[in-house]
């Protein structure tokens, strides 16, 4: 019933720190089961857009609407309801430091349902199995590896099987190998389990891997370029999504 | 083998044209250890052509004696370029060495203009507009944390809060358990301080036996709160702050926010109760050490009485000066733990940033102590308790 609802709806949205400017009016609708890439040059304000859909911070205008409820526009309560749908894995995973990564996937479930501890721990040790740290459950975050972090930040933010997961530069730092991996391990999560990805990324390879829509945030407009599939970006976009997506060699003759 | 040249320039003029000739080997090893052909030398040396030639339209830097370089004459020659611009005075350099030119030409491009850097040192008079517009924002700041962290207490109270109760009984540990030693070592020593000065004057009148009497007064009433708060808000109150800071750094605090946590109920709440409870528990104990340093100064130095110094200190100590300690005590509780998760949770997100904050948060508790300790003070003077 609600399937023709966009997941989320950005209009006019306008993303500032104090009278500084970073994006304005954003306008792009995310639909269910999307990989929706949010990408741009360095500096041109991706994550601050991540935060600003992930509710973390008001934007300076316009409104996000998860389904159809605006996320800005409702009580604190059903803000964090929405909130709750919704899973990050941050860029260096953001684990809580005093706890070991069992207890880091279990505090959300302790939280938020009726379950015996015993079945908590069952499902954080499922979730840390899923993402390929199966044996690592009392470890420590400063005991692992950043690339193990982030996936145990993933393991997390699936806790509560949300129906849309963010990932901010899920490829950052790591080796080409486990960006791969994990570019699999995204489309593998939409296609099982039927959720709704958002990425903030600027690594090329991933977005043709991953991506089914997209919006192409200019740093020098200081807005949104186009918003699309990028697949069809590449051929048709604007100037500037075209040499971003072409690593800039569109006028030097054919792409790779 | 051919030695290198020492670094050397030479300046002449042709038809409006000046010529520098940079030669020798200009690598900064070999620049150090010659008198002539320093960077500076060369910069001053074009900078009095400008100013002696001053039709010449054109300078031309030419190196093609030159043995060696590095960095530093490209920082000289895009010095003197800069200089000439300035002056109207056009620059060919196209004669250096290719990797020189390269560099240079990618020095000189100019950064797209929303790119270039715009921000200015401020003056003394901005500096000090700036720093008292920001002031509404910091009281509004202060404001909204103390008016969450009164919501959240009341959710507490109604048993809504989300704390954890494990965070909490560490926290009780952390800030009280943990602290009996150093709080225990320094209270005894206050003790064994105050009856030592005040024996001092009192042996004049042959009055060491109100040693006892002063000591737990001013212990239990003022000085045993006082420095259990200043002690706890330099161990305590600087662990809150660090801590709260680097799990905003870590974005700690958005991943709880994101799942709809509230840091507040989450990591402030069990901190101020924590203290709350645990700063009046510590001074109590921190009352009862410092009678005891008291005691062994008055019983083993001044021999008077074990007998008569507990009697002389029952006879003074009144149940009520315990309450107004204890007071102090909570208050300052509520102001450590305040200070430090606030300047936490509000923390920047770099590391000189959880520097400043820990600071701050031990500054401004320790401040706080002392200024309401004269403000309780002053208002039991006044009701004369």
């Amino acid at each position: 019933m609600t399937s023709t609802v966009p997941a989320i709806t950005a209009r006019g949205v306008t993303v500032a720190y104090g009278a500084r400017v970073i994006q304005r009016d954003l306008n792009f609708t995310v639909q269910r089961g999307d990989i929706f890439i949010i990408m741009g040059g360095s500096g041109c304000g991706k994550s601050s857009l991540l935060r600003v859909l992930m509710g973390l911070t008001r934007p300076a205008a316009g409104s996000i609407c998860y389904g159809d409820r605006d996320l800005w526009g409702c009580s604190p309560a059903e803000r964090n309801s929405i909130m709750r749908t919704t899973g990050v894995m941050f860029q260096s995973g953001a684990l809580w430091t005093s706890r070991t990564l069992a207890e880091n996937v279990a505090l959300p479930l302790e939280r938020y349902t009726n379950l015996s501890p015993a079945d908590i721990q069952e499902l954080a040790r499922l979730k840390l199995a899923l993402v390929g740290l199966a044996g690592f459950e009392n470890f420590y975050p400063s005991e692992i590896s950043g690339g193990m972090k982030k996936r145990a930040g993933l393991a997390r933010a699936l806790a509560l099987d949300p129906e849309i997961v963010y990932f901010d530069e899920p490829s950052a730092g790591l080796d080409p190998v486990s960006s791969a991996r994990l570019d699999e391990l995204i489309i593998q999560l939409r296609d099982t389990l039927g959720m709704t990805v958002v990425v903030v990324t600027h690594e090329l390879d991933s977005i043709f891997t991953i991506a089914s829509n997209s919006v192409f945030l200019d740093a020098q407009t200081k807005t949104m370029a186009a918003t699309g599939d990028p697949h069809r970006l590449i051929k048709n976009g604007p100037e500037a999504v075209v040499e971003f997506l072409t690593r800039g060699r569109s006028r030097h003759g054919e792409p790779k | 083998m051919k030695t290198a040249m020492q670094p050397d320039f030479r300046l002449s003029v042709d038809n409006a044209r000046i010529l520098v000739d940079i030669s020798g080997d200009w690598r900064r090893q070999t620049v150090e250890t010659h008198d002539k052909g320093s960077a500076q030398q060369l910069i001053q040396a074009a900078e009095r052509g400008f100013d002696s030639y001053r039709d010449a339209a054109c300078i031309e830097i030419h190196a093609d004696r030159l043995d060696g370089w590095d960095s530093l004459l490209l920082a000289a020659c895009l010095e003197i370029i800069r200089k000439a611009q300035a002056r109207q005075i056009s620059v060919s350099y196209a004669h250096l060495p290719e990797g020189m030119v390269r560099m240079l030409d990618m020095a000189v491009a100019v950064p797209p203009k929303d790119q270039q850097g715009t921000r200015t040192a401020p003056g003394f008079f901005e500096l000090i507009g700036s720093k008292l517009t920001a002031c509404p924002a910091i009281i509004q700041n202060l404001l909204e944390f103390i008016g969450d962290l009164a919501a959240s207490i009341g959710r507490f109270l109604r048993g809504k809060a989300s704390l954890s109760s494990r965070d909490l009984w560490n926290i009780f540990r952390e800030c009280g358990a943990d602290a009996l030693p150093i709080v225990t070592l320094t209270c005894i020593l206050l003790g064994l301080i105050l009856a030592f000065v005040s024996s001092m004057q009192l042996k004049l009148f042959g009055a060491e036996i109100y040693i006892a009497s002063l000591v737990s007064v001013s212990m239990t009433r003022v000085m045993g709160p006082v420095l259990t708060g200043i002690v706890l808000a330099g161990r305590t109150g600087a662990s809150f702050a660090a801590v709260l800071g680097s799990m905003q750094v870590n974005e700690e605090i958005d991943a709880l926010t994101g799942f709809g946590i509230s840091p507040m109920d989450f990591l402030v709440l069990p901190r101020v109760l924590g203290m709350a409870v645990m700063t009046p528990l510590l001074t109590l104990y921190a009352d009862i050490a410092g009678i005891a340093g008291g005691f062994l100064v008055g019983v083993l130095m001044l021999g008077v009485s074990p007998t008569a110094y507990m009697d002389n200190t029952l006879e003074f100590l009144k149940l009520s000066y315990m309450w107004i300690g204890l007071l102090h005590a909570l208050v300052f509780g509520f102001i450590i733990s305040m200070c430090g998760c606030y300047q936490g949770i509000r923390c920047g997100r770099n590391a000189s940033a959880v520097g400043r904050a820990t600071t701050t948060a031990v500054v401004s508790s320790i401040v706080g102590i002392i200024v309401s300790t004269s403000i309780i003070t002053i208002i039991f003077t006044i009701i004369d308790i």
